[in-house]
C-alpha cells in the first residue's frame, strides 16, 4: 500500500496501456497479446469477447501475473490498478492484490476446486490469508458467503466436498471465495461456458445482483456474445491478440464498425431469427499467431479488406459522437454498407 | 402440406437403461440410469428434427440407440418400414449404410494413424462398395463436396483445424450415400465463425443430396435454425414436440418456456425487454428420477398431480406433442 505514485484518478478502477504478452515455445515465440490499452471504471461491468485464441484469458491472466513463466513473458505495458501498476509490484505485494482485491472465477469449477478439501475448508483459507479471520469467524463468514451466492443449507453444506456439488454449485462456490475479500474486481473468465443454459441463467443472475449489492467491477470474459448482450454495458472485442473493437454495448450489436464484430455477429443463429434467414458464415480461419501477417490480422478473411488492410495495422480510431473505438482502415465503409443495407 | 409426409424413421416407446452395479466380483445390479425413458417421435424424409436438451437428459443416447450402437432396452425402430430391432449382424450393418453419424469432438473421432484419404475410404472398403481407383475418385469427389481440396488426402487429421475435421467427419458420413444423417453435437465444440461455416454447408448438402437430418445440440438457437421440427427432452423423456416457429412462439410446456427464456439472444435491445424464468436447483440424477412428471421437482407452476401421476405425451393439437398435466388438448388454442 505504500507505493501510491501517479495515475490515480477518481473513477479509473484499471488501466491497462500497450500490454503485450508473448509465449516463447519451441514452435516460436506467439504473440498472445499484441499492445492493448483500455480502462475499467469502478463498479463497471466489462464483457471482453472473442474466439479462442484472441488473447482474452491471457490479458485477464496478465492482470493477475498468473502467467506462466517460462514460457510466458508480460513484454510491454502497464497495468495501474488502484494507483500502484501491478506490473511493478514485488510477489509479495502481488499476493494481497490477488484474492484480496482482484479475484478470478475460472470456466471449469471442477478443476478450480480442490477436491481432497470441504467447499467450506477452501472458503475460509483466503479470509484467514487475507483477513486475518480465526476459524470460527472464518467459518461464520464462509457460511454467510455461500447462502450470499443462493446454496440453501449452507452451513451444513460447508462440509461437503466438491464432488457433493453440481456444476452450478460448484461455479457458486468458486464466485463465495472470489468474493470472500470484498474484491474491487472480478474477472470472470468462461465462467459460464462448461454450464447447461438453464444453469447459465442462474449464474448471470447472480453476478449482475452480488454487482449491483457490492458494487465491484465486474470484467466478463466470453466467446458467447448473447451473454454478454444482457449483462454489460461496455465490450471488448478482441482478434489475435488486438481490441479491435471497443464501445457501448448498445453501439457493439446495433451498430458494430469492424468487419469482423460485423461477422461475428453474422454467424450467430438468433432464437428470434425469422424462418430461413442463413448464417453468414467468416471465410479461413484466425492467422496463426506464431507468424502474425504485417497489416491487420482480419484482413485475409475481411470481404472489406484492400492493399493497405495487408501492409499496416489500423490503429484504434474514435467513432465521433459515440464512445466506441475501431482498429480499421475501413471502417466508415464498413458502417455505410453494412447499416445502409439494414435501412 | 400433412398429405405429403412421408415417415423415414419411426420411433415408439424407446428405452435405454444402463445398469447400476454394485461389487467387485460378484456384481448385484442396484438399480437403472434411465438414459433414455420412454421416448416416441417420426423422422419425417427430407426433414431436419431439432433434438435438444441439457447435459443428461439423453439426448445423445436417443441417437445412438437409434443406430443400435447401443442396445435399446425396449421399444420400436422402423427405419424406412423395416423393423430395425429384429436385424442380426450382417442385415443390420447392410442398414447401417442408409444412416450414418457425426460425432461431436473432431479430435477424438478420426483416428490420427490414418490419412484421410483412407478415413473417408473405410465406409466404402468395409460395405465393399468400391475399389482402386472409382473408390480413390469417390473420396476426391467427397472432399470437394465438403469444401477441402481433394489433394488433402494424404494428409493426416492433425495437419486441420477444427473446423475442417468436422468436414472430414462429414465426408465420411456421406460416402455410403445415406438416407439418415444422425448429427451428434456436430458444432459445439467449434468457434462462432466455423460454426457457421459447417451449419451453412450441412444445409446445402441437404438440399442436394435430400438428406434428412436428426440434429442433437445443447445449443438451442442453433437447434431452431437448423431444424424444421423440434423435440425438448428433460431427464430421458421428451416434453414437447413441434414446429421449430410453434416452439418458439407458442411453446406449452413449462419446461420448454424455462428454456427459451435462457438462452440469451445477442442484442442488447431485445434482452432489456425480456423476462427471463429462473429455474431453481438443478436437474435430478436419471438414476432416481422423480416420481410423476420429471420436471415437478423444478416446475415453477407444478400442482399436486405432477410429483404423483407421469403426464402422457400427447398431440394436443396438430403436429405439436407435449407430456405435461396442465396442457390438455381442449384448452389450447
Amino acid at each position: 500500500m505504500s507505493e501510491h505514485q501517479g495515475n490515480r484518478s477518481s473513477n479509473i478502477l484499471l488501466d491497462i496501456k500497450n500490454l503485450a504478452t508473448r509465449f516463447y515455445t519451441e514452435d516460436g515465440v506467439v504473440n498472445a497479446v499484441n499492445g492493448i490499452s483500455y480502462a475499467l471504471e469502478e463498479g463497471g461491468m466489462l464483457g471482453v469477447v472473442g474466439e479462442s485464441g484472441c488473447g482474452k484469458s491471457v490479458h485477464a491472466l496478465s492482470i493477475m501475473r498468473l502467467i506462466p513463466s517460462p514460457p510466458g513473458r508480460i513484454e510491454a505495458g502497464e497495468i495501474w490498478f488502484d494507483g500502484r501498476d501491478l506490473l511493478k509490484l514485488s510477489e509479495g505485494a502481488m499476493h494481497h492484490v490477488r484474492g484480496a482485491e482482484i479475484a478470478m472465477v475460472f470456466q471449469d469449477p471442477m478443476t478450480s476446486l480442490n477436491p481432497v478439501y470441504t467447499v467450506g475448508f477452501q472458503i475460509m483459507e483466503a479470509l484467514k490469508l487475507h483477513q486475518g479471520m480465526d476459524d470460527a469467524q472464518a467459518r461464520e463468514r464462509a457460511g454467510e458467503l455461500l447462502s450470499l451466492v443462493g446454496i440453501p443449507e449452507s452451513f451444513q453444506r460447508l462440509d461437503d466436498y466438491p464432488h457433493q456439488f453440481s456444476g452450478g454449485m460448484r461455479q457458486r462456490a468458486m464466485i463465495a471465495m472470489a468474493l470472500s475479500c470484498n474484491p474491487q474486481l472480478l474477472i470472470a473468465d468462461e465462467p459460464t461456458t462448461a454450464l447447461d443454459v438453464t444453469i447459465q441463467a442462474q449464474i448471470v443472475e447472480l453476478v449482475v445482483r452480488l454487482q449491483e449489492k457490492l458494487g465491484m467491477a465486474v470484467m466478463w470474459i466470453t466467446h458467447d456474445l448473447g451473454v454478454v448482450a444482457g449483462m454489460a454495458r461496455k465490450v471488448n472485442v478482441m482478434y489475435a491478440g488486438y481490441i479491435v473493437e471497443r464501445g457501448n454495448v448498445k453501439d457493439i450489436y446495433g451498430r458494430p464498425r469492424h468487419p469482423y464484430t460485423v461477422g461475428l455477429l453474422g454467424s450467430l443463429p438468433r432464437l428470434d431469427a425469422a424462418p430461413g434467414t442463413r448464417l453468414i458464415s467468416i471465410p479461413g480461419l484466425p492467422p496463426d499467431l506464431i507468424d502474425l501477417p504485417t497489416g491487420c490480422p482480419f484482413a485475409a478473411r475481411c470481404v472489406y479488406a484492400v492493399d493497405q488492410c495487408l501492409e499496416a495495422m489500423p490503429q484504434l480510431e474514435e467513432v465521433e459522437g459515440e464512445d466506441h473505438i475501431v482498429a480499421c482502415w475501413r471502417w466508415k465503409h464498413v458502417a455505410e454498407t453494412h447499416h445502409g443495407e439494414e435501412r | 402440406m400433412a398429405a405429403e409426409i412421408e415417415v423415414l424413421v419411426q420411433v415408439r416407446h424407446l428405452k435405454k437403461y444402463f445398469p447400476v452395479t454394485r461389487g467387485a466380483i460378484i456384481q448385484r445390479h442396484v438399480g437403472d440410469i434411465k438414459a433414455v425413458d420412454d421416448v416416441s417421435f417420426d423422422i419425417h424424409k427430407g426433414e431436419t428434427l431439432g433434438l435438444v436438451g441439457e447435459t443428461g437428459s439423453g439426448k445423445t443416447t436417443v441417437g445412438r440407440t437409434m443406430l443400435r450402437l447401443y442396445e435399446p432396452t425396449e421399444g420400436e425402430i422402423s427405419f424406412g418400414g423395416t423393423d430395425l430391432m429384429s436385424l442380426k449382424g450382417g442385415e443390420l450393418r447392410r442398414m447401417r449404410r442408409r444412416m450414418q453419424m457425426i460425432f461431436q469432438d473432431p479430435y477424438a473421432s478420426l483416428n490420427p494413424r490414418m490419412t484421410v484419404g483412407s478415413i473417408i475410404a473405410e465406409p466404402l472398403e468395409v460395405h465393399d462398395v468400391s475399389r482402386g481407383k472409382e473408390k480413390r475418385e469417390r473420396v476426391q469427389e467427397l472432399l470437394r463436396v465438403v469444401g477441402l481440396n481433394p489433394y488433402f488426402a494424404n494428409r493426416y487429421p492433425h495437419e486441420f483445424s477444427g473446423g475442417q475435421r468436422q468436414r472430414i467427419g462429414i465426408a465420411r458420413a456421406l460416402a455410403l450415400n445415406p438416407d439418415l444423417v444422425i448429427c451428434d453435437e456436430p458444432i459445439s465444440s467449434l468457434d462462432v465463425s466455423i460454426q457457421a461455416q459447417v451449419v451453412n454447408l450441412l444445409e446445402d448438402l441437404q438440399s442436394q443430396f435430400g438428406l434428412t437430418y436428426l440434429f442433437i445440440a445443447h445449443d438451442l438457437s442453433m437447434v431452431r435454425h437448423i431444424s424444421d421440427r423440434m423435440a425438448v427432452m428433460y431427464l430421458g423423456k421428451i416434453m414437447e414436440l413441434t414446429d421449430r416457429d410453434e416452439i418458439y412462439l407458442n411453446p406449452l410446456h413449462p419446461y420448454t418456456q424455462a428454456l427459451m427464456s435462457a438462452v440469451p439472444v445477442p442484442d442488447p435491445l431485445v434482452e432489456e425487454k425480456r423476462q427471463r424464468i429462473i429455474l431453481e436447483g438443478d436437474m435430478p440424477s436419471p438414476a432416481h428420477p422423480p416420481v410423476g412428471c420429471n420436471f415437478s421437482t423444478r416446475c415453477p407452476r407444478a400442482i399436486d398431480i405432477c410429483s404423483e401421476v407421469e403426464p402422457e405425451f400427447i398431440e394436443v393439437k396438430e403436429g405439436h406433442f407435449c407430456a405435461c398435466h396442465l396442457v390438455k388438448p381442449d384448452q389450447v388454442a
